[in-house]
């Protein structure tokens, strides 16, 4: 990652400070927001920005999640820019309304910090609740480190609210392990981000709500009109791969750093054998493939960070004539083996030219993912390649569940 | 591209047009309905109560639904302090 900074300052702050950081660097005119765990203290930042002045937003402090989305939908809808945060249960609670907003086309920016979902209570680490909600029409997005959710946060706004887009974005990173870790972080001056978001302001304008104009959303359509607004929203989520790739570019111009788009790629241009992962794992999967190349063994990673649309072709791209490929999971896919990511690469196997996958489940529920288990998946990708049997899908944590299988 | 032939907006935005403004909603129906004029006392509470807002104020100082978009969901008949709305099955209104 190149680090020349314009002008700005770093500090040492927590994942959630970054993304309230961010949220008050784009100047939302609403934000409407219920604390809960491991997001709470994304809104305790707000608020004390708001109090203090900082932040000149409407900040409406709701009596739960669903009144939070489906008040941050309203205001976007009347043409304000916006923010919200939930978590796990909290996005739950507002699930209806985060349907609507993407049917409404709203072009809400939040932020969803991974923890697991209603199962048991599980104040923990897990990305089920980004599974559970994958196919509402929101683009998702999954940042790596702190840093990464400044600059996703920020990004976001470009995308969401382009004209050619129109859609919501949820930037999503991983509780516990992101949210309370506090790292370096480069702060944006307010006139550089002011800068990046300018380009909207030249685009022509989007439908809003105008009192005394004969204009209605979130009509009722059936048959022929509802058909009509899905295709243009799957073709509107199409064209946000491209997009988000021109934005990086441009946040690169601008901020002097750059993620890659869709995808980010770690040495795997040489790679026989890589491993695809999201968030917060990606650092510790890195500084392995760092200690397995000095030993001369050629792995590589791939990093999803646009995880809705899915960024299909981009992978193909990346991973197409490799021996073996490792998928890890931080979520399940109830009823099919392997995890959801993988499940979803599966389908695009023909095109790998003749790349074996297998699945690795690891990291449910704040379990850790270590390097002795990044170095077992990398082991276990190493035998596929060479032709060695090696199960379809592996709890990397849970023994357990490895040699029960098959069994009846 | 998408056409443009039912919505003029990327969004669900609909531009008070009769297809999708306008849509009659009052066969969903399965009952109706019948003010008595005689104990209406024109205090409005039917039209303030009604979801759908289609109870009109007739020129003889009474109320009566428009049919069109009445769902016949009976809140009129419950909320009139007068008793002077009963809900009439559709049955009896056809000839």
């Amino acid at each position: 990652m190149n680090t020349t900074a314009i002008s700005s300052n770093i500090q040492v702050i927590t994942g959630n400070a970054a993304a309230a950081i961010a949220a008050k660097l784009a100047r939302p005119d609403v934000v409407a927001a219920y604390p809960i765990t491991p997001q709470t203290e994304v809104i305790e930042q707000i608020s004390s920005f708001h109090a203090s002045g900082d932040m000149d937003c409407e900040l409406i402090t709701v009596e739960g999640e669903n009144s939070a989305m489906n008040a941050v939908m309203a205001a976007s809808l009347a043409g304000g820019r916006v923010f919200t945060a939930s978590s796990s249960w909290g996005l739950v609670f507002m699930y209806d309304a985060v349907l609507a907003t993407a049917g409404a086309r709203a072009p809400v920016v939040m932020v969803n910090v991974n923890r697991e979902t209603p199962g048991i209570i599980a104040v923990s680490s897990g990305q089920q609740d980004m599974i559970s909600t994958r196919d509402a029409g929101w683009i998702f997005l999954i940042a790596e480190n702190c840093q990464e959710i400044m600059d996703l946060v920020l990004q976001s706004y470009r995308l969401a609210e382009d004209y050619d887009i129109q859609l919501p974005v949820m930037v999503h990173y991983d509780g516990f392990f992101l949210s309370y870790l506090s790292e370096g972080v480069e702060i944006p001056e307010q006139e550089t981000v002011d800068q990046f978001l300018s380009v909207l302001k030249s685009q022509p304008k989007r439908t809003v709500l105008r009192p005394g104009e004969k204009l209605g959303v979130g009509t009722h359509g059936i048959l022929g009109g509802y058909m009509e607004l899905r295709h243009k929203h799957v073709t509107a989520m199409e064209r946000s791969k491209a997009k988000f790739d021109a934005i990086d570019q441009e946040f690169a111009d601008i901020f002097g750093r750059t993620y890659g788009g869709q995808l980010e790629e770690y040495l795997t241009e040489d790679a026989d054998m890589v491993l695809v992962g999201s968030g917060s794992m990606c650092g510790t999967i890195k500084s392995v493939i760092d200690e397995q190349r000095e030993k001369g063994v050629r792995i590589g990673l791939v990093k999803i960070r646009m995880y809705r649309p899915f960024p299909h072709q981009a992978l193909v791209k990346a991973l197409k004539g490799k021996k073996a490929i490792g998928v890890v999971d931080r979520s399940l896919a109830f009823g099919f083996d392997g995890g959801p990511i993988y499940t979803e690469l599966k389908a695009f196997e023909t095109k790998l030219g003749g790349a074996k996958l297998v699945s690795f489940i690891d990291g449910i529920a704040n379990t850790d993912i270590t390097k002795t288990n990044v170095k077992q998946m990398i082991q276990m990708t190493a035998d596929l390649a060479d032709g060695k049997d090696v199960p379809e899908v592996t709890w990397v944590s849970y023994p357990k569940a490895n040699k029960d299988k098959g069994e009846k | 591209m998408s056409s443009n032939q039912y919505f003029n907006h990327e969004g669900p935005w609909s531009d008070a047009t009769d297809s999708l403004m306008c849509t009659d909603t009052g066969d969903w129906r399965s009952e109706r309905p019948v003010v008595d004029k005689e104990k209406c006392i024109f205090c409005g509470f039917c039209a303030i109560y009604c979801p759908i807002q289609v109870m009109e104020m007739t020129a003889d100082s009474c109320f009566k639904p428009d049919l069109d978009f009445c769902k016949g969901c009976g809140i009129c008949a419950k909320e009139c302090p007068k008793g002077a709305i009963t809900m009439v099955s559709e049955g009896e209104f056809v000839s």
